[in-house]
């Protein structure tokens, strides 16, 4: 899985959930089943089950949302526990749920497997437009640079007494934001330099091969076959049922 | 008398800014292949601004720049680029690339090589400056002297015939600055150093040029040039206190690796 090319993970990941948000949420079962060919990709690259429950920490404020809708929706209620909740707000908070836990696992799946900036060099094998690419090239590396910019400033301003504690302090801050705004542009004016001292035209050189086989399409999109193969089971199979699920 | 053209010859050199600042009143200069030559000045005599002649990124309002007897036109940037290699004072502005291995195949895949050709080429460039374990890294997990010996094999990587180096040993521990020294000392290319440690220059150059109010104010060995106290203070440059350079021949440290 780590040995795949990006481009075929990311197509991979973008058409499972492409496949997921399709589903229609009365199919409960079918959703369901979508998390099986999520942990085998999971197994087969070792990564391990807390490695991705700790990442989903992202996923949060989706939970947070889906969480209020049962009680401040509106039509048909029903008791659960007690609690009288609406049912349009249960199913809603339901779809919301399990189709962004379902996309988040591919996506930190797909983190976990491939380094950042593989990740952009396939993102530009997929015909992202190359300024994209690179501007986000940039960011991965220069990021801890500012990061670093950024830390050195708080610490020659705490090293003179100033410490930030209610919004009269905030100019302060922003001044400090402006400099390294400042200090960010010219870093980006120096390296352009160096970049055309090296003989940069515009674009970047592509030196790594990234194509991929037919076997390795195969096998990244088995993925979302998987789970088309299991929506299209799980779909007939309920309307045999009369949709009784 | 077929001598070879100089590696760099600049004459009658002159710069204003966009917003009128005049940095270069008419520099002239001229390095042999295979010199070394520092280039000393006060902080503001210009010595940036004529570094970025050199490979064609400012053009000269006047004067003009050949660099192996190829002037530095529009028309010629591109084998210009190759020929003079520029090594940034702030590696972090050197290394903009994800790993170690892309940056140094940055300039030779511009230069269309690829596959096979360039791999031994980025090998190779890391292999000089003792940075070939290095190669998958990403530039801001290597120390700071790593970086800046990484910085020269990305310019290395083009086989430029002359290096220019902005100020290579600034932020240095000790060691790493003897490392530098070591690696430049054996590479067979004309280096140009612009700095303003006084006992790095010696150490390296024979030669050594002052740039002073955007002129070249002095031009000669560089141990007659450091002897010269009263030369260094009319350009605002001084030897570290206690360091007294060996006048009558060149102080030639034996390398002492290993």
């Amino acid at each position: 899985m780590h040995r795949l090319p990006p481009q075929c993970k990311l197509l991979a990941v973008a058409a499972f959930a492409v496949v997921v948000v399709a589903t229609p949420r009365e199919w409960v079962w079918v959703l369901a089943a979508y998390g099986l060919p999520l942990g085998v990709v999971a197994a087969t690259a070792h990564v391990p089950p807390g490695f991705v429950l700790r990442r989903m920490v992202i996923e949060a404020p989706f939970v947070a949302f889906a969480v209020v809708i049962p009680f401040i929706g509106l039509g048909e209620r029903i008791d659960v526990f007690g609690v009288a909740l609406s049912v349009e707000g249960l199913w809603a908070s339901w779809n919301i749920l399990a189709k962004a836990t379902l996309g988040v696992v591919a996506a930190v799946l797909l983190a976990a497997t491939t380094e950042p900036h593989m990740m952009l060099l396939g993102a530009r094998r997929l015909r992202v437009p190359s300024l994209l690419v690179q501007i986000a090239m940039f960011m991965l590396r220069y990021m801890d640079v500012i990061a670093g910019e950024a830390r050195r400033m708080r610490i020659a301003r705490e090293s003179r007494g100033f410490q930030a504690r209610d919004l009269r302090h905030a100019p302060v801050i922003a001044r400090s934001a402006g400099a390294l705004f400042i200090r960010s542009y010219e870093r980006g004016e120096r390296v352009h330099l160096a970049m055309l001292s090296r003989g940069y035209t515009g674009s970047m050189p592509v030196t790594q091969d990234l194509s991929a086989s037919w076997r390795q399409w195969a096998v990244a999109a088995s993925l979302p076959g998987t789970a088309l193969a299991v929506a299209a089971v799980g779909g007939t199979v309920g309307a045999a049922l009369g949709g009784a699920w | 008398m077929s001598a070879p053209p100089p590696s760099l010859r600049v004459e009658a050199l002159a710069y204003a800014y966009p917003d009128g600042t005049q940095a270069l009143f008419g520099v002239d200069m001229a390095i042999a292949p295979g010199e070394r030559v520092a280039l000393l000045g006060p902080n503001g005599a210009g010595k940036t601004t004529l570094v970025m002649h050199l490979n064609g990124i400012l053009t000269a309002g006047h004067g003009s720049v050949e660099v192996a007897g190829l002037p530095v036109r529009p028309d010629t940037l591109r084998e210009i680029r190759r020929r003079v290699g520029l090594v940034f004072q702030d590696p972090d502005d050197q290394l903009f690339m994800p790993t170690v291995r892309d940056d140094v195949a940055f300039g030779p895949a511009n230069l269309g090589l690829r596959g096979e050709e360039l791999e031994r080429r980025v090998e190779r460039a890391l292999d000089r400056v003792g940075m070939a374990e290095a190669i998958d890294r990403p530039p801001h997990h290597l120390s700071f002297g790593q970086r800046r010996r990484v910085a020269v094999a990305t310019v290395l990587a083009m086989e430029p015939d002359v290096l220019v180096l902005d100020e290579p040993s600034s932020n240095l521990d000790p060691a790493a600055r003897r490392e530098l020294a070591e690696i430049l000392r054996g590479l067979d290319v004309t280096v140009l150093m612009v700095t303003h440690d006084l006992p790095y220059a010696m150490e390296l150059c024979d030669r050594a040029l002052i740039l002073s109010g955007g002129v070249i104010a002095a031009d000669g060995p560089t141990g007659e040039i450091l002897a010269d106290a009263e030369l260094l203070a009319r350009h605002r440059l001084e030897l570290p206190y206690g360091f007294a350079p060996p006048a009558t021949s060149p102080f030639r440290r034996p390398s002492t690796r290993g």
